[in-house]
């Protein structure tokens, strides 16, 4: 094989062009073998996070038959609050949801029975510091205390921001209330003066702030407000 | 057929060579000390400013690079004779950015959990300039399993370091290596407290400084005539 003269123009062109193709068949065909594979780890995950919000810890593989036993219903909610039949709560993405105008907006909402506790869990989805926060909260049968709290994050910082990720913070929404004295809401607030460090007050709606992590802080504060506000007109509702 | 027959590659009627030669040993070795991507060339800071923290990202990080590099490099250095002067920049951080996909999409697929708790960091050995610096630097101009070596040793030089300072920075600023409380409750009754400090980028800075002046002085080839 002769020396191939490799500073041309048009070497060069045939060169970035079958690199591109090579690399695109490549990462295509990577991509769309493990998509399956990949879909079922996210669902199973989905599963397994809302089942930790009612206190089923479970493992990603046993997740899915939990699942059906413990959840008894899925509903979508409009703006107004009214269930729309058509739409299936499990699959709809509030990455996608999140970015429409809140009137064509649709609420997905997950009914749990545990121990003949009857809760209810509400996706979450905001932003964090670099990049998406999400996450469930469950609340217990009177819809203003919260059972359990469960949180993810696309990008924050390791050992600041992504410590909302770890058990010890999640737990410290366990048992706190939503809502003040006089029945307002007012959602949770992480705060870095907590009067109440050991969270044993249950009329408390402060939980500690992560130092190092205000605006992750201040963006599961903002994302359960705005995501709560949107299912208390189904749930004044269930409460006529 | 007059030649010997041989067996892939290797020709029996060569003296059998050891697996590593001097130079070759050298290429593996050196980037752990003499010439160490980090503390040596000063390369690869950001990441590890950003991801030392703790130790289990930093662990998992410094296997991924090892691969990346290695892979990266090899595949380079087939290609150096082909490869455009003129876009071989381009063609490196092409094929940096598909080696850190696939292995993205593979722990995806197989390992979830520990993709998730990297999802990002794998995509930053893309931004790592010591995988671009050892492709430009060594892989354009050397044979396949040279190349090879020099990856893993860069790598390795690299992963080292990191793994020191995510160690102290753990240790220090939360009590924990690898996520588990090592620091018993009685030292802190005693009064002892986490410096949360260590958990700041710059305090990494300042243990990768530790380290760098720990280093000269052990090793005084690295110090500069004055």
């Amino acid at each position: 094989m002769g020396k191939v003269n490799t500073e041309t123009n048009g070497y060069t062109f045939f060169f970035a062009s079958a690199m591109v193709v090579v690399v695109a068949a490549t990462l295509a065909f990577t991509a769309s073998s493990l998509k399956e594979k990949q879909d079922v780890n996210i669902r199973q995950e989905k599963m397994q996070n809302i089942l930790s919000t009612i206190g089923v810890e479970t493992t990603r593989a046993e997740a899915e038959i939990l699942y059906d036993q413990y959840i008894v219903e899925q509903i979508s909610l409009d703006g107004n609050g009214d269930i729309d039949q058509n739409v299936d709560a499990f699959t709809l993405d509030l990455a996608i949801e999140t970015k429409k105008p809140v009137s064509e907006q649709y609420f997905p909402l997950f009914k749990g029975v545990v121990d003949e506790e009857k809760y209810y869990i509400i996706p979450l989805r905001g932003s964090g510091l670099w990049d998406a926060i999400w996450g469930y909260i469950a609340l217990k049968e009177d819809r203003k205390t919260l059972k359990g709290a469960v949180f993810d994050h696309a990008a924050e910082t390791a050992g600041l921001g992504a410590e909302i990720t770890q058990p010890w913070f999640m737990e410290q929404f366990d048992d706190e209330v939503l809502f003040d004295d006089n029945d307002e809401f007012v959602g949770i607030k992480l705060t870095k003066t907590n009067n109440n460090p050991g969270n044993t007050d249950k009329f408390d709606f402060e939980v500690d702030a992560i130092s190092g992590a205000t605006i992750t802080g201040d963006g599961i504060s903002d994302m359960i407000i705005e995501r709560m506000q949107h299912y208390l007109s189904y749930f004044a509702k269930l409460d006529e | 057929m007059s030649k010997k027959p041989s067996l892939f590659f290797v020709s029996k009627s060569r003296k059998p060579r050891p697996l590593l030669s001097q130079a070759e040993r050298k290429l593996l070795v050196d980037p752990l000390d003499d010439d160490n991507p980090i503390t040596v060339q000063v390369l690869g800071i950001c990441s590890a400013l950003a991801i030392t923290v703790q130790l289990r990202p930093a662990v998992v990080m410094a296997i991924s690079v090892v691969c990346v590099m290695a892979a990266s490099n090899v595949i380079i250095s087939i290609f150096r004779n082909l490869i455009p002067s003129r876009i071989r920049i381009i063609v490196q951080l092409v094929v940096v950015a598909t080696m850190v996909i696939l292995v993205d999409q593979i722990l995806r697929a197989f390992a979830y959990d520990v993709s998730k708790e990297l999802s990002i960091f794998i995509g930053l050995i893309i931004t790592n300039c010591i995988v671009m610096g050892r492709l430009e630097a060594f892989a354009l101009g050397n044979g396949v399993w040279r190349s090879f070596l020099d990856g893993v040793g860069n790598a390795l030089g690299y992963g080292l370091i990191l793994i020191m300072v995510a160690f102290c920075r753990e240790l220090l600023g939360s009590g924990n290596l690898m996520g588990v409380q090592v620091i018993p409750d009685f030292v802190y009754n005693l009064g002892y407290e986490n410096n949360g400090f260590m958990l700041f980028s710059p305090m990494a800075l300042i243990t990768v400084g530790i380290i760098i002046w720990i280093q000269r002085a052990r090793n005084r080839k690295l110090v500069e005539e004055a």
